[in-house]
């Protein structure tokens, strides 16, 4: 089953060159071992909230607002796709991402992915 | 006819959770495994009268309800070849050619280690896991939990679906969980089944043969987690726990009110259940890795030992809630060794620790341990302030109605002085 591992961390703090290259090891490592496993189906990091546009259809209206959907404290940072065998082992690859690019905030959600048959 | 339904029921009172682990882990389906075995003991009613009682009577039904299970599979198979509208992916539930043979379900393995351990994952929320596991381990319907835990009946049966559903779409692994995870998830169970202990300890409100029922059924489950995980010594210390505190049921309320342990009548008490509780503390703690069930126990098996209230070990009980407390800073915990050090070093010295501690002034076993240990120092104004305190926050009826009885008494000493 692919879980999507989805990433939730505070934005804004300036990282020092210590954390931030300890970041990235961290998450090259994951990347690494995935694709050396043929499980990794996909992973990217989301450019800042500020640069998002929430679009909502109303009465067949577009309207399009500055901005994520929810005002919240972590915002999501980035997203990994990974095929496991079962929650145990989604949450294994998920504690080996980092969760936080400031402090030790942040959160991972495991969310299985449904999977629409391609020949539906 | 009646003695077959009673063979049946009773096969379903021991065996069930042991069938339903079986067909679980065969169908890779909760509800699937239900309704398979459902349907087992309502053909066992048809067929025992019939061709006799088998003469392993639970393996014939999980033979039954394996046939069952194929059944289903098969009709699905052929369900979806017909269908050809947008299709999600569900997982599988065709059984294995391998699993369909009569002889390997003769001996069926216990897959009750398994069962408990996803009942109760952690992804899982509380109120749920307590739910799924007596609904499958304990064999109880919904509205029996529902009448136990007074919950609405739909509110509980909704409670199944969603973590039924979250096993299934998570993909929740149906396996014991690999050593290093060990402590961690079996801390939940454990969780769980003293939870469902204390539900029916506690609260004196409710059914009383109903809350029965679940003690009952908790020492049953730790029964089976002594059973089935014998080298973890923190089972038995929960298994004597929960033995030795329901020891004292009779005891603790007569006529409806609240007995004080110190009060109680202990000939009252039920000594098969405590010898069998220090026995099980004394082995666990031969083993030398003590835990927070077994340190509980080990102080419920000092109160046990007591043929009278004075004769209580008051200074060994505080040793153990001081080494509680080095595992488990609680206030609560740090308010129980005050106590023990009242009444085993000095009330003096046991006040001055209540007095300094913080974060409890919601708690209404506070004050009311506050008020006693002032009634027994002759502080008979100040405990009635205490009492009158620990009245504002207690709820249930029958505490409430002890501290009442105890207000009346120290308001009428201090009239006296």
């Amino acid at each position: 089953m692919r879980y999507m591992m989805l990433i939730y961390s505070r934005e804004g703090a300036e990282l020092s060159a210590e954390d931030a290259a300890r970041i990235y090891a961290a998450h090259a490592s994951v990347m690494q071992d995935a694709t050396a496993q043929g499980v990794l189906v996909g992973a990217e990091p989301l450019a800042p909230t500020s640069s998002a546009t929430t679009i909502r259809m109303r009465q067949g209206k577009m309207l399009a607002t500055d901005g994520p959907f929810a005002e919240t404290k972590e915002q999501l940072a980035g997203y990994y796709i990974i095929d496991c065998k079962d929650l145990e082992e989604a949450k294994e690859w998920a504690a080996r991402i980092p969760t936080s690019c400031y402090g030790d905030e942040g959160s991972i959600e495991i969310r299985p992915l449904r999977g629409v048959s391609k020949n539906a | 006819m009646h003695d077959i339904r009673a063979a049946a029921e009773s096969v379903f009172r021991a065996e069930s959770g042991r069938i339903i682990a079986t067909l679980i882990r065969i169908s890779g389906s909760f509800d699937r495994a239900e309704e398979a075995m459902q349907e087992a003991f309502a053909a066992a009613l048809i067929s025992w009268p019939e061709k006799g009682i088998p003469q392993s009577p639970s393996a014939w039904i999980v033979a039954t309800a394996h046939r069952k299970l194929i059944d289903y599979s098969r009709r699905e198979k052929t369900h979806r070849e017909k269908a050809d509208s947008l299709r999600y992916e569900t997982p599988s539930a065709i059984v294995p050619d391998h699993l369909i043979n009569e002889e390997t379900s003769m001996h069926f393995p216990d897959d009750r280690l398994r069962l408990i351990f996803t009942c109760c994952h952690p992804a899982i929320n509380q109120e749920a896991q307590v739910a799924l596991t007596l609904r499958t381990l304990g064999g109880l319907t919904t509205p029996e939990i529902a009448k136990a835990f007074l919950t609405p009946e739909a509110t509980l049966a909704q409670r199944l679906v969603r973590a039924k559903r979250k096993i299934q779409e998570a993909r929740i692994p149906y396996e014991v969980p690999p050593a290093r995870d060990l402590p961690a998830r079996l801390a939940s169970v454990q969780a769980v089944i003293y939870l469902i202990f204390n539900e029916g300890y506690a609260a004196a409100t409710g059914d009383r043969l109903v809350r029965n029922d679940l003690c009952n059924e908790a020492i049953r489950l730790g029964r089976l987690l002594c059973e089935l995980l014998p080298a973890e010594p923190e089972n038995p210390g929960l298994l004597a726990l929960m033995l030795l505190h329901d020891s004292r049921r009779e005891a603790r309320s007569v006529d409806g009110k609240l007995v004080t342990l110190e009060e109680q009548d202990r000939s009252l008490w039920d000594h098969a259940a405590i010898s069998e509780g220090m026995a099980l503390i004394e082995r666990a703690l031969r083993l030398s890795r003590p835990g927070p069930y077994q340190l509980q126990a080990a102080i419920a098996a000092l109160h046990a030992e007591a043929g009278r209230a004075a004769e209580t070990d008051w200074r060994q009980i505080a040793a153990l809630y001081e080494r509680l407390l080095a595992m488990n800073p609680s206030p609560v915990i740090a308010l129980n060794h005050a106590v023990a050090v009242a009444m085993g070093v000095s009330l003096e010295e046991g006040l001055k620790r209540i007095n300094i501690l913080s974060g409890l002034d919601h708690y209404y076993l506070f004050h009311a341990a506050k008020a006693d240990i002032l009634r027994r120092m002759n502080r008979m104004e100040e405990a009635a302030g205490c009492y009158r305190r620990a009245l504002e926050l207690a709820t249930n009826l029958v505490e409430r109605d002890f501290l009442r009885r105890r207000l009346r008494e120290v308001e009428m000493h201090g009239e006296g002085t």
